[in-house]
């Protein structure tokens, strides 16, 4: 019976034109989606703008917009006013919201991959504890340690800062990487696997945690006040120095992993595969998570403890686009900034003049829409 | 082509797996390893594949020590099997066997690239398959998807560490005549672990019988699977048949 098998004969194959188009349909139905979000968040951010204590017609922002590239080219009817809220308040706030969503979501995708677990992001792994408790150190300890160093101000990018605040940043910035930092040197020494890394980063988490506690036990009333808002999270330290810091961090960030997406293909064939396929598993798996790790607690520095876009985000866009990374990755990136976009302007307007924490938004529309998802029969892979 | 494997020595833990192992494998050659659970056959297999180095003894081919080969070059010469699959879901079968490209590519996929995994699909007759989620399919199936991809990587040695002990009787034949085909024309060669002795008396050209970390014999199937040889390594009694069909063991106790 084996005998009669007929063998294929790669040099008389006829039909060559079903595979060429079975994989050109994939990856254009690919392109398609990442098109769409790219409207859709382009669309949230004019809705962002326009939206607020003043509202300001789409037309005007365009305006504005392309005054500020082209002097002159338009007749500026909009008033001085317009202008000044949308580029002092609106711009960078829109901004910094779309950033932490690309930096958090490009986390969580390539940390999924690399570790091939649908639930790690930059939560699991301890990086948010470890911001966290380095925003409360610098809170409680910053005064009483530098003293009057700390309530003076620093001259950075043409701007006055308060010197509290940039410490704090630095202070998250700092501890957030190193948590992964710590991680990567305890599986140096024991080996990379994927359950190894994952047990360290919530241990890691823990520890952080404890730290925290501690700092809201031991803070005067006004500090807990802070640490509590830092933990809500949310756009409040939104400026355009931020947003010129971010902007550089998240590109390169994304950019690197972008031009390494196909080995992080491979390594969903598993680690001895990925060997065998020629990827420095360990190395890669370390590199990987070192370059997005930098880049969200770069974002959380910002903006505070912003949970489920890093989680969910590349999971909702698993079920739309496929797990190709070289398209999940962009198309995750933007999701992220749509959603923290859309959350962040919707807790501004629901009740206004009140803003509300960015969260309270962000988990119910994303969880909602997450559900449907699921409900709908996209989520048949999850298992 | 040609791979040395000389005087392999690992241990797990304290606990010593590999005594001494040598054997060689030409090209055009399919070899079965044979012998017991734990004799040694998946970590021989690992080993040769580069996953991990041994205690002491190395691997050449063609005379160069595998290890100082780039690990791209050495992925267009050996392709591993895993015993286990690993794979992520939202993913089709055809983006699954592209991954047997990597070391071809760096991102973009050529039509070279489609050519040589239509090639794959249909060589394990899965070409229909091609758009179909890889979690939909059945167990056989998805198997077939993964042997596939390491058609597609097009190595000169494929490395199987018992690939068809999750196959249905007609895909066990189906798959080990394919890959005795495609070694035998391309001048390839394959390395594989079996459990099966009628499998490798008629499917392989040569076997190596290890027991307890060492080769108890070597040579061609008919020669070396004895009913002594089954005894001493298995510990079971069995007698060999020849019919019009061909040799085939029968264990019995």
């Amino acid at each position: 019976m084996t005998d009669e098998r007929k063998m294929p004969d790669e040099k008389t194959m006829q039909d060559k034109t079903s595979i060429n188009n079975a994989y050109a349909k994939m990856q254009s139905r690919k392109i398609a989606v990442i098109v769409v979000t790219v409207i859709l968040l382009i669309l949230a951010m004019i809705f962002a703008a326009a939206s607020g204590s003043v509202y300001i017609p789409p037309s005007d922002i365009i305006a504005v917009l392309l005054n500020s590239v082209f002097p002159g080219i338009t007749d500026s009817a909009v008033n001085e006013n317009t202008a000044m809220i949308l580029f002092n308040l609106r711009m960078p706030r829109i901004l910094l919201a779309a950033l932490a969503g690309v930096c958090l979501a490009l986390a969580g995708a390539v940390m999924q991959a690399l570790l091939r677990n649908p639930l790690v992001s930059p939560f699991t792994l301890g990086l948010s504890s470890a911001a966290s408790f380095g925003a409360a150190f610098m809170i409680v300890l910053g005064p009483l340690v530098l003293g009057a160093l700390y309530k003076s101000t620093v001259y950075l990018f043409g701007y006055t800062l308060s010197m509290n605040s940039v410490l704090m940043i630095l202070s998250a910035f700092v501890f957030g990487w190193m948590s992964v930092s710590i991680i990567y040197m305890l599986a140096h020494s024991r080996g990379t696997s994927q359950s190894i890394i994952i047990l360290s980063g919530v241990v890691i988490g823990y520890i952080f945690q404890a730290g925290l506690l501690a700092m809201q036990y031991i803070s005067s009333d006004e500090s807990l006040r802070d640490i509590v808002i830092w933990l809500m999270g949310g756009m409040w330290g939104a400026s355009w120095q931020a947003v010129i810091i971010l902007f550089p961090i998240a590109l390169i960030c994304f950019l690197l992993m972008e031009m390494r997406a196909w080995d992080l293909n491979t390594l969903s064939a598993g680690d001895d595969v990925a060997k065998n396929l020629g990827i420095d598993v360990a190395k890669f798996r370390i590199q990987g998570l070192l370059i997005v790790s930098f880049g969200a607690s770069a974002c959380l520095a910002f903006t505070g403890v912003i949970g489920f876009v890093g989680l969910m985000a590349p999971h909702i866009c698993r079920m739309v686009i496929g797990n190709d990374n070289r398209y999940l990755i962009p198309c995750a990136a933007l999701a992220g900034a749509l959603i923290l976009v859309v959350s962040d302007t919707l807790a501004r307007i629901v009740l206004a003049p009140v803003e509300l924490p960015v969260g309270i938004i962000m988990y119910l529309i994303g969880g909602v829409f997450f559900i449907y998802l699921i409900v709908k029969g996209r989520g048949a892979g999850l298992e | 082509m040609k791979i040395d494997v000389m005087n392999l020595v690992h241990n797990y833990g304290r606990y010593r797996v590999l005594k001494d192992i040598s054997f060689s494998v030409d090209s055009g050659e399919v070899v079965s390893l044979l012998g017991p659970n734990g004799c040694g056959k998946s970590t021989t297999i690992k080993i040769i594949s580069s996953l991990f180095k041994p205690v002491s003894g190395k691997i050449n081919i063609d005379g160069k020590d595998i290890s100082e080969i780039d690990p791209t070059d050495r992925a267009k010469l050996i392709g591993y099997v895993p015993q286990y699959f690993t794979y992520s879901n939202f993913t089709t079968v055809l983006e699954t066997v592209l991954i047997g490209r990597t070391p071809y590519m760096s991102w973009s996929v050529t039509e070279e690239d489609l050519a040589v995994v239509d090639y794959a699909l249909r060589c394990m007759n899965i070409q229909d398959l091609a758009e179909r989620q890889i979690n939909e399919l059945s167990g056989g199936q998805r198997q077939r998807v993964f042997i596939a991809r390491a058609i597609a990587q097009k190595p000169v040695f494929y490395l199987f560490d018992e690939p068809t002990s999750s196959l249905d009787l007609r895909h066990q034949i189906d798959t080990l005549a394919t890959m005795r085909e495609i070694i035998h024309r391309d001048n390839s060669g394959m390395i594989v672990a079996l459990h099966d002795l009628n499998l490798a008396l008629r499917y392989t050209d040569k076997v190596i019988l290890i027991s307890d970390g060492e080769v108890y014999d070597a040579g061609k199937p008919a020669d070396v699977l004895t009913p002594k040889a089954i005894f001493d390594v298995y510990g079971v009694k069995a007698e060999i048949i020849e019919n019009d069909k061909g040799r085939f063991v029968l264990a019995y106790e």
